[in-house]
């Protein structure tokens, strides 16, 4: 394999940040490329800032530079500036590893984290020297494979990736490698036979195996071209956590990047069944890593690496069975000298959570988070994020009086049901809560970060008409004009504009391509970085392609509509994600399954595969659906499912739901 | 106790800042498990002091850190736990304990010593723009300094250049550049030269004390290094 950093060299004069392209990270390998061993180049369509701390990713770096018959390098988007240089001098994309061009690798691996990169996806291709269509490759070029959260609704990107991986990647990629292994080692006659191939390996969709079918502007289906492809594609699950204790040797960047510390993962998986949360669905069930391998993996990754920090990864670490004796082992431990910190990503809204947050930020002591995410009780019922407004005040009192100053509270507007009072909710409960900061500290900000809800595939709002970019804008006027009186109380809002368009590719079916490349032809990358944000190429790629926002975003979806993605499963069942749809706009909340009865959402039985939870009792403190706090009562009671009946409620925009 | 390390910045490494140098510092002494002194309060940090910051893209043989400790450290062992953990590119040359009471690298170094690759010159060429420069009255250049655009005079600050023949496609310069009150970045020194900048290195800090130079740490290849020994 030629190096290509002779001429790569010259260019980082010019540009900024130049070590994003150098590599040579703690932990970066430099595998031996050889005909008996596929080569995957494995790709974040975001810079390298940004892409480097990618769990996902790293983890598989690692599985796949371990088999002998595979290697892996990494690449990442080059800002701009990079990008011109490298156009201008002819250099196509390079692995950092060995400054390799992208066209010589088997498989570009493409990691989806956000729907708002898929341009750069093509940027990437093309930026290889690869075409961006499928259609338009043939067997000397690489294959184009993705995976990743947004891979359940892979319909956008089905023109340009050859096969999309879903669910869990790590036992995935090796059946990859062997099915590309032995297509190569019979001669790599045809493409075609490639592809056929891989619809065989479970968990991987072949879009172009597939036919969607329209009528009167509308899918009617995406279905098998020819016998033998399955109909339904199921995601991919690891049964054990602890049998995939990586990544062993995280990569230590030389420049600073996002989650700049040491990442260890404790489970993946969440049943706390908040409605609008698409990991929380996708990744089901819970798998925990048992604690004694957390307490390894910790102590291994703080030695090897040298950071300060470690974060214990989740959807919600506090619900981790054995967090308050792994926090402590770390804390305690002399070895650290009390000079680690540890951070718990998705805090929990109680007070226990806080204690435990005071336990490990012994040293750093500077912001808490917590994410009630409704700014009413009605509204967190509709969503499931069950935090009583109790709940909330005694997490922050308790934050306060232990020495904090700053309160970032995340808040979601535009959900189903929400009304102009469940807005105004998200000020009143921020404001009361810098209240009770000002009884313990002079100064103290609490920052309500409010983001636009974009409703995801494979969860309960899936049918849901998301609010329109203009009601999005008047809601977030209506918190700026209500913040503006607040004493102690800072408003963030995200783009409405950047929302309505997250949102269109993410429910889109595949006729949504060609909006994407007509936004990426027209020079439309890094479409997450507000000062690239361009609204005007993506209405413009609607128009050409005949398509609008109304129709794509906006409309509620009835509950036989075919949706683009139901072909692809995360397991859960289209029944039990309707059924909680409604026990949404009925106000009823569901308790988590952990530690109560099975709701069928179909993850545990459908997969063969059970909740791994190290503790038979629900954590103490949890306040949602764990039973305490709860069973309580508390001013206004949950409700669950028993109670529950197919209600009808009110849209935002007084359009009536399905 | 303190003690003073002379570090190269070389290879690829050398795109990253200097900031992020800092960064690699901190995390080769905990992985070497050095016993670094911290700041107290409620961000405790490692007490390193780094001297003049190298701008991103130059090499240097002659970088510089103090590194406070709370229990005494051979240097050479601490050259060595430390060595192993930088990345490739940034190896420890000397190291050596500092005398209780010396000055800061930022109080003490007073010029440094360039050497630059000038592509695309002959060197008689550059010998003309070097006469130039040295025979102005002035060298104004634009800076950007707290937002604003500020014209500042280099000629204080060049305090010899000579060229030191051709390179493989130019001419190879040589530059002492002092350091007060603002240190010069070869890539100034080439616009006001008008030439084009190719590589630059640092091979040289200078500290003046009684009419004499000396270098902040003699690079000792037997590993034994003595502060304040006499530089030439």
């Amino acid at each position: 394999m030629t190096s290509l950093w002779p001429r790569i060299e010259p260019l980082l004069a010019q540009v900024t940040k130049p070590a994003r392209y150098i590599g040579g990270e703690l932990g970066a390998q430099r595998p031996v490329h050889g005909p008996e061993r596929v080569a995957w180049l494995l790709l974040y369509p975001d810079t390298y800032e940004i892409g480097l701390p990618n769990q996902g990713l790293q983890i598989l770096y690692e599985i796949l530079n371990e088999r002998p018959d595979a290697v892996a390098e990494r690449a990442y988007a080059p800002w701009t500036d990079m990008e011109a240089a490298m156009r201008a001098a002819s250099v196509p994309l390079f692995s950092l590893e060995g400054c390799v061009a992208a066209g010589e690798f088997d498989v570009l691996a493409f990691n989806l984290s956000a729907e708002l990169t898929y341009t750069n996806v093509l940027n990437l291709v093309d930026l290889a020297g690869v075409p961006v269509h499928s259609a338009d490759r043939d067997v000397s070029h690489p294959l184009v494979v993705a995976g990743g959260h947004c891979a359940f609704n892979p319909e956008p990107l089905a023109d340009f990736v050859d096969a999309f991986v879903l669910g869990d990647g790590e036992e995935a990629v090796g059946d990859l490698t062997e099915v590309i292994g032995s297509w190569r080692a019979s001669g790599a006659q045809r493409r075609d036979d490639l592809l056929e191939a891989l619809t065989s390996v479970p968990g991987v969709y072949v879009p172009s195996c597939y036919e969607p079918s329209y009528e009167k502007g509308r899918l009617t289906g995406v279905r098998p071209r020819w016998a033998g492809v399955p109909e339904r594609v199921e995601k991919r699950t690891i049964a054990d956590l602890g049998e995939w204790p990586y990544p062993k040797q995280q990569l230590v960047p030389l420049i600073e990047v996002v989650h700049d510390r040491l990442n260890v993962e404790v489970f993946r998986g969440c049943t706390r069944g908040c409605r609008f949360c698409q990991a929380g669905m996708i990744t089901r069930p819970v798998r925990e890593r048992p604690a004694e391998q957390v307490d390894q993996m910790v102590r291994d990754g703080l030695d090897r690496t040298g950071y300060d920090e470690v974060t214990l990864t989740s959807l919600s670490s506090a619900d981790f069975s054995g967090i308050g004796d792994v926090v402590s082992s770390i804390i305690n431990d002399p070895e650290c000298s009390g000079q680690v910190s540890v951070s718990l990503p998705s805090l929990r809204v109680d007070a226990f959570t806080v204690g435990l947050a005071a336990e490990i930020q012994k040293v750093r002591r500077t912001g808490l988070t917590f994410a009630p995410e409704g700014g009413t009780w009605r509204m967190r019922q509709v969503i499931n994020k069950l935090i009583r407004e109790e709940d909330l005040y005694a997490a922050v009192d308790a934050a306060f009086s232990q020495g904090w100053r700053r309160v970032k509270l995340y808040f979601l507007i535009g959900l189903p049901t929400e009304t102009d009072e469940d807005v105004l909710g998200i000020t009143r409960l921020a404001g009361a809560c810098a209240e009770i900061g000002r009884r313990y500290h002079h100064n103290v900000t609490v920052t309500a970060s409010v983001g636009g809800f974009v409703p995801k595939a494979h969860t309960p709002f899936q049918w849901f008409g998301q609010n329109t970019m203009e009601e999005l804008r008047r809601k977030v006027g209506m918190l700026k004009d209500a913040a503006r009186g607040t004493r102690g109380l800072t408003l963030r809002w995200h783009d409405p504009e950047a929302t309505t368009v997250e949102g269109l590719v993410s429910r889109g079916d595949r006729r949504m391509g060609a909006v994407i490349e007509h936004v990426w032809r027209n020079g439309g990358t890094f479409q997450e970085w507000s000062e690239h944000f361009d609204l005007g190429l993506w209405t413009s790629g609607l128009e050409a392609v005949g398509l609008d926002f109304a129709d794509t975003v906006y409309r509620h979806r009835d509950e036989h509509e075919v949706l683009p993605w139901d072909h692809v499963s995360a397991g859960l069942h289209r029944d039990f994600l309707w059924q909680d749809f409604q026990e949404a706009l009925a106000e009823h909340g569901l308790e988590d399954c952990r530690w109560t009865p099975c709701y069928d959402c179909g993850a545990c039985t459908g997969l063969g595969v059970e909740h791994m939870v190290a503790s038979a009792v629900a954590p103490a403190g949890g306040s949602q659906g764990t039973g305490q706090d709860l069973a309580t009562g508390g001013a206004v009671p949950v409700r669950f499912l028993e109670t529950a009946g197919a209600a009808l409620a009110s849209g935002p925009s007084g359009e009536q739901l399905p | 106790m303190r003690i003073r390390a002379r570090f190269t910045k070389v290879g690829k490494v050398r795109f990253t800042s200097h900031r992020d140098v800092a960064r690699m510092w901190e995390r080769a002494l905990r992985r070497g498990r050095m016993p670094v002194s911290y700041t107290a309060g409620f961000t405790p940090r490692p007490q390193l002091s780094f001297g003049l910051a190298l701008p991103t893209g130059c090499e240097s043989i002659a970088e510089y850190l103090d590194i406070a400790l709370d229990e005494p450290v051979g240097p050479s062992d601490l050259a060595r736990a430390v060595g192993s953990m930088l990345p490739d590119g940034v190896d420890v040359v000397a190291a050596g304990i500092l005398e209780p009471g010396t000055n800061s690298l930022q109080e003490d170094v007073s010029s440094c010593l360039w050497e630059i690759e000038v592509p695309g010159v002959v060197p008689e060429d550059l010998d003309v723009a070097i006469e130039r420069a040295l025979g102005a009255d002035s060298l104004p250049i634009q800076r950007e300094r707290k937002g604003r655009n500020v014209v500042d005079d280099l000629r204080p600050s060049v305090l010899a250049l000579s060229c030191a023949g051709s390179d493989v496609d130019g001419a190879r310069l040589l530059a002492e550049l002092g350091t007060r009150p603002r240190g010069v970045r070869p890539s100034e020194l080439a616009q006001a030269l008008g030439v084009e900048l190719g590589l630059a290195r640092r091979t040289c800090q200078w500290i003046e004390r009684d009419g004499s130079r000396w270098e902040p740490l003699m690079a000792d290849p037997a590993g034994t290094a003595v502060i304040w020994e006499r530089a030439s």
